[in-house]
């Protein structure tokens, strides 16, 4: 697509800065701008005048090679964000509903997962697909609960991409009006980049973190739509003051929704299980 | 380091668009709210670069700075970090209307013999 209008000029690359030169097609290419004034280019080759680069401003027909500057005007990440679309549509079309599960490693992203299936199994039907670095320790843990989970290795990589969803939804091949929760990478940088697909990425933030943790970290808690703010029962041990983690977070992000719980008391958890059989009516819809 | 995954990506787009062409230079633009850190970009290019089209190709980085406008009055200001208050309101939301950029300009490839 042509950045400059978003006609349908792929392919070809666009060359030079000028805006009508940059909806030239290999064929010549009709376009009508904003203010109605519409140019015609054809353009047949080869070419009987000379190519200058002085008459471009005038007119001149300068193709890439001469010119030897290709405008490109592509998003660095638009190929995962593609995939990521894709799979947007793979969930909405069979009524799934997809989180994306981030946090710092050790916040409890398994556990809190574990209890949360076991505690919805008669009402939700679900699957894990679960990232990490090395092993499949996650996986089978996920998978003693009696719920069907596929695990990623990514390796020397520090969070999931889209194609490695992709890849994993086809072997797991999920039920048509079920959850899907895709635990990533522990690590609160990159996992914020990478759109999954996913209706929602769900922050675990655990209270032997430290208060400011949101403020060291606002691309994950911008990019974040609820906050589980996990291991409350340790509240008596630590001087964690979680009023003031819960502010630093909404500061970063207002629209955040924010759940304290205990995965291992189950403290809170009501809540978030409310907010999750919600969202998945809606994905039914 | 997602900079390692962001550098490979940016070299295979431009592999592909030089269609065999050699690349002498590449420009990017990099928001100073993307998250992503271009001294960390500088350091994977060669290393990516390396055996493909791109080899020995300089890399020119763009940094566009982040700015904000305030949901509640409309105000519009800098930004350091993707969120924050309304500098004139006090308001907690905001939209960033620059500054997550990260995206391939252009390239310069070698002319035909």
């Amino acid at each position: 697509m042509c950045v400059t209008c978003g006609c349908a000029n792929s392919g070809e690359a666009i060359v030079e800065t000028h805006e009508w030169r940059a909806h030239r097609g290999p064929d010549g290419h009709e376009h009508v701008h904003a203010d109605g004034t519409r140019h015609t280019h054809a353009h047949s080759r080869p070419h009987t005048h000379p190519h200058t680069r002085a008459g471009g401003a005038r007119g001149g027909h300068a193709p890439a090679a001469d010119a030897g500057l290709v405008r490109l005007e592509q998003q660095i990440l638009g190929k995962n964000q593609l995939i990521a679309e894709r799979n947007r549509g793979w969930f909405a079309g069979r009524g799934i509903l997809a989180l994306n599960l981030v946090s710092s490693p050790g916040a409890g992203k398994t556990t809190l997962l574990e209890r949360t299936l076991a505690d919805l199994k008669s009402a939700i039907k679900a699957s894990v697909i679960e990232g990490d670095q090395a092993t499949s320790n996650d996986a089978e843990r996920i998978r003693a609960t009696g719920v069907e989970a596929i695990q990623i290795n990514t390796g020397a990589g520090c969070h999931l991409e889209a194609d490695m969803v992709e890849r994993a939804l086809a072997v797991l091949q999920p039920e048509a009006g079920s959850v899907v929760m895709i635990e990533n990478v522990g690590n609160l940088v990159c996992p914020a980049l990478f759109d999954l697909g996913e209706r929602a990425k769900v922050v675990i933030f655990s209270i032997t973190e430290g208060e400011d943790k949101p403020l060291k970290y606002p691309h994950m808690f911008g990019a974040a739509e609820v906050l589980l703010l996990n291991k409350m029962d340790l509240a008596p041990h630590l001087r964690f003051d979680a009023a003031r983690a819960v502010d630093n977070a909404l500061s970063v992000n207002p629209r955040l929704r924010v759940f304290r719980v205990s995965a291992v008391t189950g403290e809170g958890l009501a809540p978030w299980y409310a907010w999750l059989r919600g969202e998945l009516a809606a994905a039914r819809l | 380091m997602h900079e390692l995954s962001i550098t490979r990506s940016v070299v295979a787009i431009v592999a592909e668009r030089a269609a065999g062409q050699r690349v002498t230079r590449v420009r990017l633009e990099i928001g100073r709210l993307s998250a992503v850190v271009p001294d960390a970009i500088r350091f994977c290019f060669d290393l990516c670069a390396a055996n493909t089209p791109l080899a020995g190709a300089a890399l020119q980085i763009d940094e566009i700075p982040g700015r904000g406008r305030c949901d509640a009055c409309c105000a519009e200001f800098a930004l350091t970090m993707p969120a924050g208050r309304c500098p004139r309101c006090g308001a907690g939301s905001l939209r960033l209307i620059s500054g997550q950029e990260m995206n391939i300009k252009e390239m310069e490839v070698e002319p035909c013999a």
